[in-house]
């Protein structure tokens, strides 16, 4: 049965570009994948360590601002743009977790809180390196060139749901293989009781830092993926909502599971879609408004523990 | 002949402000016994666990474990030499089961750092299958055995009790601090505590033991250390300390008999 279930899901996500043919629809699929790997990114930090992060766009900008100037001012390989957007989001994060994570909890909310600022107004200010407000168009397409064969250009939406899909696999791996292992028995340690985690020899700032980089380093490469999907980074990136978003996947799919940003991913970014579709604009903030209280309210653990105790009840 | 102590504290004194909870304590404790540290609350024996464990820093004086001077090292980095404490208030991981808290506190035993997680999963996998076949005899040894898949905050007070020790005894101390580990037990479970501490000394591990016990105390205690606003006013066997005419008026009361 769960087997069946999953293939099936496999199947579906598979091949959707082959059925979804309208582009404006797979496009949303594209941003849901892009914001899976973001929720898993803030879930590594929120869910298992227990520390909120309220500068993820600052993380996730970067990414994009990284792989974007690197590839349109220096003409890098997209590839290698990429790995930048990983690494540089990431050494932030290295840092901003040495300086808060000494002290944790409102600090931490705090310090991330003025980092996401700060970011954003680097962006917007400094005309020099980012342009400004006006942005930096002609980020280049991600190309497949494999030696013997022709380049594949993921130029197109079917193309680059299958390197976002790639993505939103790896990060749920990459989550997976820390938390089945003593790595992820240490953070959650240190969410549950850090003073008991310390006396049996869990070094609480090592992990936390290590949590704080490993977290940036993928909100940073969901940027990337951003920059190279929509081929034009501006400010816009730094967006404080897009922190909150996130949040909102986190909180509602169920923080502390693996599969809860991902169903929080998903349902969080078509919702408001489907309310374009379905309603007036005055009603699409009211209705995804009362739907998120609604989760909140009959699902406080979040979607994905709750159905999942359902189901195993019965 | 000088045996090197297990633990050695010297001249260590805390002061909070014009407060203060140690005033320039000296004692050590000897491999292989259990000692315990009394006195009436708030004579600073907790104040003790704390700074000898890292969770506070002295005001002045060190501690040092087997010869080397630990004081104002981080707890965790205590618990990486055998020093490894519980703690008063009941302290568990409350959403976890029995298998992973004790799982939690066997950390130091793991070697699996990010890169072998991630690209190496046999070698992970190998070092789980350890970790638990370990887990399993430690909660076997405290007795929760069939307990193992029930939250932590499901068990009963004694056994959340047992489930500290658990969790303190996977970190492989070869120094264990026991904070009041009898405190709002029922008689029968205190003898079986007894028993359990008795049993982690003769498997080569000394322990040092707070607890207001008093027949628990003088029945386990191969030394017995008593502290009194501070300082410290007795040390000796459990009979001599018993005898000691400073502990009696200080501690137990003037005309105060203590049963053996």
């Amino acid at each position: 049965m769960r087997w069946l279930a999953l293939g099936a899901l496999l199947a579906v996500t598979a091949t959707a570009p082959a059925w979804v043919w309208n582009p404006y629809h797979l496009h949303t699929l594209i941003m849901a994948g892009i914001f899976a790997v973001l929720a898993l990114s803030l879930n590594l930090l929120l869910g298992y360590t227990g520390q909120l992060s309220l500068g993820h766009a600052g993380f996730f900008g970067i990414g994009a601002y990284a792989t974007g100037l690197l590839t349109v001012k220096l003409e890098w390989s997209p590839w290698l743009g990429l790995a930048a957007a990983t690494a540089l989001p990431a050494a932030a994060g290295w840092v901003i977790g040495r300086l808060a994570l000494k002290l944790r909890g409102a600090y931490f909310v705090l310090l991330t809180i003025s980092f996401g600022g700060v970011t954003s107004l680097v962006s917007v200010n400094w005309m020099d390196l980012t342009n400004g407000p006006l942005g930096l168009p002609g980020v280049p397409p991600v190309e497949i060139a494999l030696p013997g064969l022709p380049v594949v250009s993921l130029r197109s939406k079917g193309a680059y749901y299958y390197l976002v899909l790639v993505a939103v696999v790896a990060a749920y791996l990459l989550c997976l293989a820390l938390i089945r292992s003593r790595i992820g028995r240490a953070l959650i340690a240190l969410r549950e009781n850090e003073t008991l985690a310390e006396s049996v020899g869990i070094n609480g700032t090592h992990y936390l830092v290590l949590a704080a980089l490993i977290s940036a380093g993928m909100a940073g490469f969901a940027g990337g993926l951003y920059a190279h999907y929509t081929r034009f980074v501006s400010p816009e990136v730094f967006l404080f909502g897009y922190t909150v978003t996130m949040l909102i996947m986190v909180v509602a799919g169920g923080k502390g599971t693996l599969a809860g940003p991902i169903v929080g991913a998903v349902i969080f970014t078509v919702l408001p879609e489907a309310l374009r579709a379905l309603t007036s604009w005055q009603w699409q903030m009211l209705v995804y408004g009362i739907v998120l209280i609604a989760v909140l309210f009959f699902m406080p653990r979040g979607i994905v523990p709750t159905l999942h105790e359902r189901w195993r009840r019965t | 002949m000088t045996v090197v102590a297990t633990l050695q504290v010297s001249e260590l004194a805390v002061r909070f402000g014009g407060v203060t909870a140690l005033g320039g304590v000296s004692f050590a404790v000897a491999p292989g016994t259990v000692t315990s540290l009394i006195g009436p609350n708030g004579a600073g024996k907790t104040t003790a666990f704390n700074v000898i464990t890292g969770f506070q820093r002295p005001t002045a004086g060190h501690v040092s474990h087997e010869g080397v001077v630990i004081t104002g090292w981080r707890p965790h980095r205590i618990a990486e030499r055998g020093l490894v404490r519980t703690f008063q208030k009941t302290s568990v991981f409350p959403g976890l089961t029995v298998m992973e808290n004790v799982l939690t506190g066997l950390h130091l035993r793991g070697r699996v750092g990010v890169g072998s997680a991630l690209f190496r999963r046999r070698r992970v996998a190998e070092e789980e299958r350890g970790l638990a076949d370990e887990a399993g005899s430690v909660i076997d040894f405290v007795g929760l055995r069939g307990r193992r898949e029930e939250l932590a905050s499901a068990l009963s007070y004694g056994d959340q009790r047992m489930l500290e020790l658990a969790v303190a005894l996977a970190a492989r101390p070869r120094l264990l601090l026991v904070d009041e580990p009898a405190s709002g037990m029922a008689a029968s479970e205190k003898v079986a505590v007894a028993g359990l501490i008795r049993k982690i000394r003769d498997g080569g591990v000394t322990v040092f033991l707070v607890e207001h016990d008093m027949r628990l105390v003088m029945g386990i205690s191969d030394r017995v250390l008593v502290l009194n606003y501070g300082r410290l006013i007795a040390d000796g066997s459990a009979a001599e300390v018993q005898r000691n005419p400073d502990v009696i008026r200080a501690y137990l009361g003037a005309g105060a008999r203590v049963d053996a």
